[in-house]
């Protein structure tokens, strides 16, 4: 395998695109396939999108040739709207995990770095941060701030861009109204019952540490056996 | 794909070590590590990442080695169906394929 392919995976990688590696066991060459780059005519195109969906690797052979495709998905990122007691017990569990964290709360008292040691945190509004390319369908929303000023912009962004998860502390009271607001804003009833609310598996969690866990449950879940992989 | 060991072999690499990268391309049955997973080998035979639970590894780096030396990939088989074949097997009962390339 030429080094080229290395820098090239890595590269995509650190901007965060789909690629899958081809090698041909065969003969040992190796090339690299990119979800808006596949050409009708590639050979491996049908078995290529296939693997893009599913993420899973392995083994094609067409015709004498025997090809292993390496699928390499954006690592799973998770976006944390409030620097609250949960978000500080998230961060460990997060990075144990191997997960992306970002952290946006406009309330500076709250997003301090004293809080937050090398985290990546953002003390601005969502609507001035949450750009496309933080928000992809490899990312995971949670908002915990119990602020709908702050909560219901970057709800309304993870739905509209198809995050893999979405949650949103709360009682089912709190909940409710959300939902007004929002479906008011024009979300629809489909993309609105994609929100997890009140957040984090059912485990009767009690403080913030278990709420912590509770939700990264929910979110592994959500990646591991949801149906958007 | 194990983003964490490509970036160590394009560390390596850029260190001006000569490296191979093991690839696992085929499990059956209970396979310790996933298709995709890497193991990156250098010509001293020091390694990063892992193809099993540490069952095959060291037969890996010095296929791994001859590798780097003659510059032919090679396919290696393990399992336990192939104890008289091989000098080391998986004892979770699993086989696997692993594909050793170098990286020129």
């Amino acid at each position: 395998m030429e080094k080229n392919l290395l820098l090239d995976i890595n590269t995509a990688r650190t901007n965060r695109r789909a690629v899958i590696l081809v090698r041909n066991l065969t003969n040992g060459e190796g090339r690299l396939i990119f979800p808006d780059g596949l050409e009708e005519n590639d050979p491996l195109a049908a078995a290529a999108k296939a693997r893009f969906r599913s993420g899973k690797s392995g083994r094609e052979i067409i015709g004498e040739q025997e090809f292993f495709l390496n699928v390499d998905l954006p690592a799973p990122r998770i976006v944390v709207i409030g620097a609250v007691h949960i978000s500080q017990a998230l961060v460990p569990m997060v990075r144990a995990c191997g997960f992306d964290l970002t952290i946006i709360d406009p309330r500076t008292a709250f997003a301090t770095p004293d809080r937050f040691p090398s985290v990546e945190l953002l003390p601005e509004w969502p609507q001035d941060v949450l750009t496309d390319e933080m928000i992809d369908k490899y990312t995971a929303l949670v908002a915990v701030t119990h602020d709908s000023k702050i909560d219901d912009f970057a709800l309304e962004t993870a739905l509209r861009r198809g995050c893999f998860y979405v949650g949103a502390l709360g009682s089912r009271k709190t909940h409710g109204s959300r939902l007004d607001r929002l479906k008011s804003n024009g979300i629809s009833e489909v993309q609105l019952a994609r929100i997890d609310a009140p957040i984090g598996l059912d485990i009767g969690a009690a403080s913030p540490a278990e709420i912590a866990v509770a939700i990264l449950g929910q979110i592994i879940c959500a990646l591991r056996k949801g149906d958007d992989f | 794909m194990d983003a964490d060991i490509l970036k160590t072999a394009e560390n390596w690499v850029a260190e001006g070590r000569r490296i191979a990268l093991a690839t696992v391309v085929d499990t059956w049955g209970s396979a310790p590590r996933p298709t995709g997973s890497h193991l990156v080998i250098d010509a001293e035979g020091n390694f990063e990442g892992s193809v099993s639970g540490g069952c095959v590894e060291g037969e890996v780096i010095s296929e791994a080695i001859d590798v780097i030396e003659s510059g032919t990939p090679k396919m290696l088989e393990f399992g336990v169906a192939d104890e008289t074949a091989w000098r080391v097997g998986l004892s979770c009962g699993g086989k696997i394929r692993v594909f050793v390339d170098q990286v020129s």
